[in-house]
């Protein structure tokens, strides 16, 4: 076992408790950063100019109309800005913009004594524009070869050589759609001014280090001069990982121009139409099977929709194109990357951060296929798993480690879900009920953990302790609901060998931990939990020493175990208070910062070839539906999910996890349907679906009615700490379960052995004319021996209104 | 100016000097009554649920869960409210309070992640927790949509979780007990409730008016034929959230006595228009029973809490859900003017796209659907979510099947046209033959041509006009089915 992963004696990880939060989130005294508006003086609330058109110069903007509204204070434009006009990495995102680049886009903002007076003068702004043709939809950017980025290929073994061995060759297109993270706290930042000029802001963000370097490169400021904080979010899920930096600059810049506290928080309609979503994206692909369904070749290309700027289009990019292997081993591949420059907001990270993407479009396939094969979908499935002992690596050349694991997940749902017996009452189920049809589908998941680029696997912490024994944590990492804090308190108590009660943990601030990663890619466990870790020892090396002394013994031969110290063979003891205050009277050092970065890492982005991933996490989830062949709706009946989370930190709150992250993923698969206006009217360009009546998230009524989860045991991961794995992106895909079990109902409503192309998401309509196609379709003669592009034939369905196409 | 008063948790407050638009949750906010969020602003997630002591049904108090963020708090004038924060008990000083037996459920079992949607389930369920008549017996297993406690999940289907994927949420609502003896909250629902204050609150020009009587109200809106009526400001409140519409006058009419009266006769049923959907489902108990199958299908618990008929019937909406229940029932409406009454069919009342024959100055009073019955009843809702959503379109049945006879058929539709209309061909096409897989297939394809549905966000024409054809197979299929089984 690796020192990073054992575990003490008595350790505080492992232990099932709710969240660190918990007694104030029911209470609601949990304060988010809009929260703090109430409790502070004079505020000024920001309203952003937001111009209905989907692309133009801007050849006027005129504010004093705003200024003459009563209430209005002052109106920020670019020419406002002393540093650079930017809110993103990569230059490309104009705060202030000449150019209109999307509907919606803010081009000013107005500062106004209340909410509503800023709202009036946002209004009042004149804009004129000299209209410019827009690209919305990725058909029209593929078109119109308008892409933005890199474009990166990933190639392995030989496709041609692949291909003129297969047995069977298929091709297709598949689009599906992007999502809106709909976070509950919609974006939103504080900004204050101290009587250095220093800049402070409190801000709903994943990535407080970046927010601060934005703000500090728009206010022409340095660093040191800024400070970030960030108490928790109501929900990230990837959207507030880059998207927070322009607003929280907003905040500040109209502090640092006003004097006076500037909040900018956005309504929801505000949200939907200005911050990105998950990307949707476009495929089109070739396969090639062996007479026995083993994947032979694919040659794919994968379009990303990117909108108006970069944003992190091009990592979402590379971590879809290393992860449409999923847990199959294809040894012949091309897949080629390349994201589409669209007049749309700019998309950006969502939970798996392009891994759903480029899985959904293999599972996809591969549910196409089975029947074309003559295969079940979870023989062919299974058939084409990575093998132990086989040295298999991934098309980018990594080896794939434990790959025994998804073989092993995958058998535990079926024996925990009953399958086989549930498959046979299915079947019985069918027969006797024509308008109604159930199916269960099962799904493996391989998602590689890190963050591509190596540079960011890095994280720092500061642990203090006080004379009287209490300890304080501060980590790099953010708090957004999925329990890191709660994690982080119960790695430092473990490291420290204290009851958790005795530490507490502060919010995270830029002035405590510099230079942090974004709290993403689910490795904010792995690499602050590494450094709280890596403090406390340091912490407790020292204390052990002040306890050898007053115990007369060695130091190797001290324990710190449940806040006692005690020695090996001698029953005498040195409470933790007691050692502390010994320890500062001793004049030993009482604070340490931590450090980590993870080991082992390479990646060449230009060659598409490496090591970037630390390990992989696996799960499997077999879902349950029902089906009305009235109307297409539908019901979850029943899924079982058991899923690798190594040796989990924290139970409760891992099973949290995976449980929202499959229903999220539910949701993205089946139910949000985000419709553009894609015509050439007024309003070409405008989300149709701005709001929550008309952006649907899965409520109870989605919810499996029965939902098992478990977690795999004896699951220890060598490489991470305490022996964990991360656990917050990889459980949304255990959700293509759902939409194979709703793609193999509506396939019960035909002849057996038919293939059915479903829409993604898979709404109650787009299975509705999916069971129309399967009713309509002939029985297949001789389905498997079709060696062509049977899965290419589109279905009868109005694709324009499905997918917004 | 007659200030409006308010009690939060207790404790009394005026609420000037807010504007009168001012929503029950910013106000909260503003005296820093945080843990009410908002996640919408336009009733969809129920991050903004408080706790509203109203007329009971059971008792003289039922603690009732609405949308902080659709009420104007004017609206509140001389309620008691409880949030969040009121629920748990204060401890002494220094030490940490004592948890709600919701909060305590919710807390240890994992109900809150980022814990923003959490202070707004708490209140929904706190509400469903004090229910009169929620306790199920002992031994109950619940089913799909209750708990062995006799929750009823429903309750929460206005909330919103974008985190936990609501399993811990589910589990912490079904393991909540009986409230206890001493339990503040339970006792006060012993008692009457706060009774119907007259308000008149006024700042800037604008005003909030809620008068005693009808009489009052009819000459209020014959003087001020610009007033804007709310009854429980679901569809008022998002039009000044979303669309910031600000009237100069707005009349609340949702404690009316007159409009809250509930009358069985021997040839009609009277339903008050501001009734709440809640009151109406509650109070009806399954006595119409297409209004019972057309409630859980209505918005959410936390909207028909507040929701009227009054109110669905005023907006006009044509994919509003009521009119095409109230269609096939042949249901007329009550219109009261200053200068006296009049009663109108449903079937006449809309005229156009949001428009109706109710002149200014006057408002529905009632609604009244005609005795007896008809036996054979269905309510179809087409919408992309089973909780909670807006129908794409909705397909209301009334039909007496007599010695496999259809004798009479009526049939309503909404959002297939610019007003909820009447699909009088398929009636015909229905009446007076057997009702048989013939007929049927033979109606439904004379329904599916009825209307000019449009493709919208919810659902593509082609699937809505294939719905309305649907419909009836699947009546049909259904009255078959039971009758074989
Ligand atoms: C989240 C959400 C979900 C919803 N879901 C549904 C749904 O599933 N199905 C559905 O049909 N609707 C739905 N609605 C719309 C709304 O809830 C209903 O239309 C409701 O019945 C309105 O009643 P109210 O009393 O709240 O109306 P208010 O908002 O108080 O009033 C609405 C309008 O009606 C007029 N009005 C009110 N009472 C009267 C009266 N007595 N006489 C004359 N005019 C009057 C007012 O002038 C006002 O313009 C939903 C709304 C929300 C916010
Ligand atoms: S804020 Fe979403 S329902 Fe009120
Ligand atoms: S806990 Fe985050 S929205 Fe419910």
């Amino acid at each position: 076992m690796s020192h990073l992963s054992e575990r003490p004696e008595k350790p505080v990880v492992g232990v099932a408790m709710p969240h660190e939060s918990a007694f104030l989130h029911v209470t609601g005294t949990a304060l988010y950063t809009d929260d703090l508006v109430y409790r502070t003086r004079d505020v000024l609330h920001a309203y952003p100019v937001q111009v209905m058109k989907p692309r133009g110069r801007i050849t006027a903007l005129r504010t004093e109309p705003a200024l003459a509204v009563p209430g209005v204070v002052r109106v920020l434009t670019g020419a406002d800005v002393p540093g650079v006009n930017d809110a993103g990495m990569k230059h490309d995102e104009p705060l202030f913009p000449d150019e209109v680049m999307f509907y919606g886009h803010a081009v000013a903002w107005v500062l106004g004594e209340t909410l509503e007076a800023a709202r009036l003068g946002a209004e009042a702004v004149e804009v004129e524009l000299d209209e410019q043709p827009a690209v919305i939809t990725l058909r029209e950017a593929i078109e119109a070869e308008s892409f933005h980025g890199a474009r990166p290929v990933m190639t392995t073994g030989d496709v041609d050589a692949g291909f003129a061995d297969s047995a069977h060759v298929f091709s297709g297109e598949f689009q599906f759609s992007d999502q809106e993270h709909f976070y509950l706290e919609t974006h939103a930042a504080l900004a204050y001014i101290d009587e250095a000029e220093q800049v402070f802001i409190q801000s709903s963000t994943q990535h407080p280090s970046e927010t601060q370097e934005i703000v500090a490169h728009v206010l022409g400021l340095h660093s040191h001069e800024v400070t970030v904080q960030c108490l928790r979010m109501g929900g990230g899920f990837g959207g507030k990982e880059m998207q927070p930096h322009g607003f929280a600059a907003v905040a500040a810049l109209g502090a640092k121009l006003t004097g006076r506290p500037v909040r900018v928080r956005l309504n929801r309609t505000q949200d939907l139409t200005m911050s990105g979503k998950r990307h949707g994206f476009h495929a089109e692909w070739r396969i090639g099977f062996d007479a026995d369904g083993r994947i032979q070749a694919l040659d794919a290309t994968l379009t990303a929709d990117g909108g108006w700027s970069l944003d992190l289009s091009e990592p979402v990019t590379a971590r879809a194109l290393c992860h449409i292997d999923n847990t199959y081993w294809i040894p012949n591949a091309r897949v080629a990357g390349r994201i589409a420059k669209t007049n749309k907001v700019s998309n950006t990270a969502f939970r798996g951060f392009g891994g759903p993407q480029g899985m959904l479009v293999i599972e996809d396939i591969l549910g196409r296929c089975a029947p074309l094969l003559g295969l079940d979908p979870a023989e062919l499935r299974e058939r084409n798993f990575y093998r132990p002992g086989r040295g298999q690596t991934t098309p980018y050349g990594q080896l794939v480690s434990q790959p025994e694991r998804i073989s092993a997940v995958w058998r535990q749902v079926e024996d925990n879900g009953g399958l086989a017996e549930r498959r046979r009452e299915i079947a019985a189920f069918n027969a006797a009920h024509p308008n109604t049809k159930r199916a269960l589908a099962i799904t493996g998941i391989k998602f590689g953990i890190s963050f591509n680029l190596t540079a960011f696997n890095q994280a720092g912490a500061l642990v203090l302790i006080y004379k009287d024994g209490s300890v304080l944590i501060n980590h790099g990492g953010t708090e957004m609901g999925q329990g890191l804090h709660t994690k982080m308190l119960q790695v430092a108590a473990t490291t420290l060998g204290i009851p958790l009660h005795k530490v507490r943990l502060a919010p995270t601030r830029t002035d405590k931990v510099p230079n942090t990663s974004a709290t993403a890619a689910s490795s904010g466990a792995d690499l602050n939990g590494g450094a709280v870790k890596n403090a406390c020892e340091q912490l407790r090396a020292r204390l052990v020493q002040v306890a050898a002394s007053q115990l007369g013994s060695n130091a190797s031969d001290v324990r710190i175990v449940e806040g006692v110290a005690r020695t090996l063979g001698s029953d005498q003891e040195l409470a933790w208070d007691d050692l502390v205050r010994t320890a500062y009277f001793q004049r030993v050092q009482l604070s340490a910062s931590g450090y980590y970065r993870t080991e082992g890492l390479h990646w060449d982005a230009k060659t598409f070839r490496g090591s970037p991933f630390k390990y992989f996490s696996y799960g499997a989830a077999a879902a349950e539906v029902e089906v009305d062949g009235f109307t297409g709706a539908y019901r979850i009946r029943r899924v079982d999910i058991v899923h690798d989370v190594g040796d989990s930190l924290s139970p409760m709150i891992d099973i949290g996890q995976v449980e929202g992250g499959f229903v999220q993923g539910a949701g993205w698969l089946t139910l949000e349907d985000m419709r553009w206006d894609v015509s050439d009217g007024p309003n070409r360009g405008r989300l149709l679906t701005q709001a929550a009546s008309t952006y649907k998230l899965p409520s109870f009524s989605e919810m499996p009615e029965e939902f098992n989860v478990t977690l795999m045991e004896n699951a220890t991961e060598e490489g991470a700490v305490y022996g964990s794995k991360a656990v917050g992106e990889p459980p949304l895909m255990l959700a293509f379960c759902v939409r194979e079990a709703l793609r193999q109902a509506a396939a019960a409503f035909g002849p057996s052995g038919i293939s059915v192309d479903l829409a993604a998401p898979a709404t109650p309509e787009a299975v509705y004319w999916a069971i129309q196609a399967a009713r309509q379709a002939e029985a297949p003669g001789t389905g498997a021996a079709v060696n062509g592009h049977a899965a290419n034939g589109r279905i009868p369905i109005d694709t324009r209104a499905l997918s917004g196409v | 100016m007659v200030t409006a008063r308010i009690t939060v948790n207790g404790k009394e407050a005026s609420i000037s000097p807010v504007a009168p638009h001012t929503t029950a949750l910013d106000f909260l906010r503003e005296r820093g009554l945080t843990g009410t969020k908002e996640g919408c602003a336009e009733g969809e997630c129920g991050a903004c649920s408080v706790l509203v002591a109203r007329p009971g049904v059971n008792k003289p108090t039922d603690w009732v869960a609405v949308n902080a963020c659709l009420v104007p708090v004017a609206a509140l004038d001389g309620q008691e409210v409880v949030t969040s924060e009121g629920l748990a008990t204060p401890g002494e000083p220094g030490t940490a309070s004592t948890l709600h037996p919701v909060q305590e459920e919710m807390a240890v079992r994992g109900g809150s992640q980022c814990g923003y949607c959490t202070p707004g389930f708490i209140c929904s369920m706190a509400a469903e927790y004090y229910r009169p008549g929620r306790c199920a017996h002992a031994d109950s297993e619940g089913d799909a949509e209750h708990g062995p406690n006799g929750f009823d999940l429903h309750a929460l289907s206005g909330n919103l979780c974008r985190c936990t994927g609501y399993r811990p949420i589910r589990d912490a609502a079904y393991a909540v007990g009986d409230p206890a003896e001493d339990d503040p909250l339970a006792r006060r629902r012993e008692q009457a409730p706060p009774a119907p204050v007259a308000t008149e609150y006024t700042q800037d020009g604008r005003t909030f008016l809620r008068k005693d009587t009808l009489a009052e109200t009819l000459r209020v809106l014959s003087e001020r034929p610009d007033a804007v009526l709310v009854a429980g400001s679901t569809d008022w409140g998002v039009e000044v959230n979303i669309r910031s519409r600000r009237a100069d006058c707005v009349v609340a009419l949702d404690r009316l006595s007159e409009l809250r009266e509930l009358s069985v006769e021997s040839d009609h049923i009277e339903i008050g228009a501001a009734l709440t959907l809640t009151e109406i489902e509650r109070r009806l108990d399954g006595e119409v029973p297409l209004l019972a199958e057309l409630f859980p299908q209505f918005a959410s618990r936390l909207i028909r809490n507040s929701a009227t008929l009054g109110g669905n019937l005023g907006t006009g909406s044509p994919i509003g859900d009521s009119p095409p229940v109230l269609l096939a029932l042949e249901a007329s409406v009550v219109l009261a003017h200053a200068d006296g009454e009049r009663e109108v069919p449903l079937a006449d009342y809309f005229t156009g796209y949001r428009q109706s024959v109710r002149r200014p100055g006057e408002l529905i009073r009632a609604v009244r659907v005609p005795l007896p019955l008809s036996r054979v009843t269905a309510f179809h809702k087409i919408a992309k979510r089973r909780f909670d959503d807006i129908s794409s379109v909705a397909v209301a049945f009334a039909l007496d099947i007599e010695d496999g006879i259809v004798r009479k058929a009526r049939i309503g539709l909404g959002g297939v046209a610019a007003t909820p209309i009447r699909a009088r061909a398929a009636e015909e096409a229905l009446e007076g033959r057997p009702w048989s897989a013939e007929t049927t297939e033979a109606a439904a394809a004379l329904l599916q041509a009825e209307g000019t549905p449009m493709s919208d966000h919810r659902a593509s024409a082609g699937y809505r006009s294939a719905m309305l054809g649907q419909s009836l197979l699947k009546l049909y299929a259904q009255t078959t089915e039971a009758v074989s089984s």
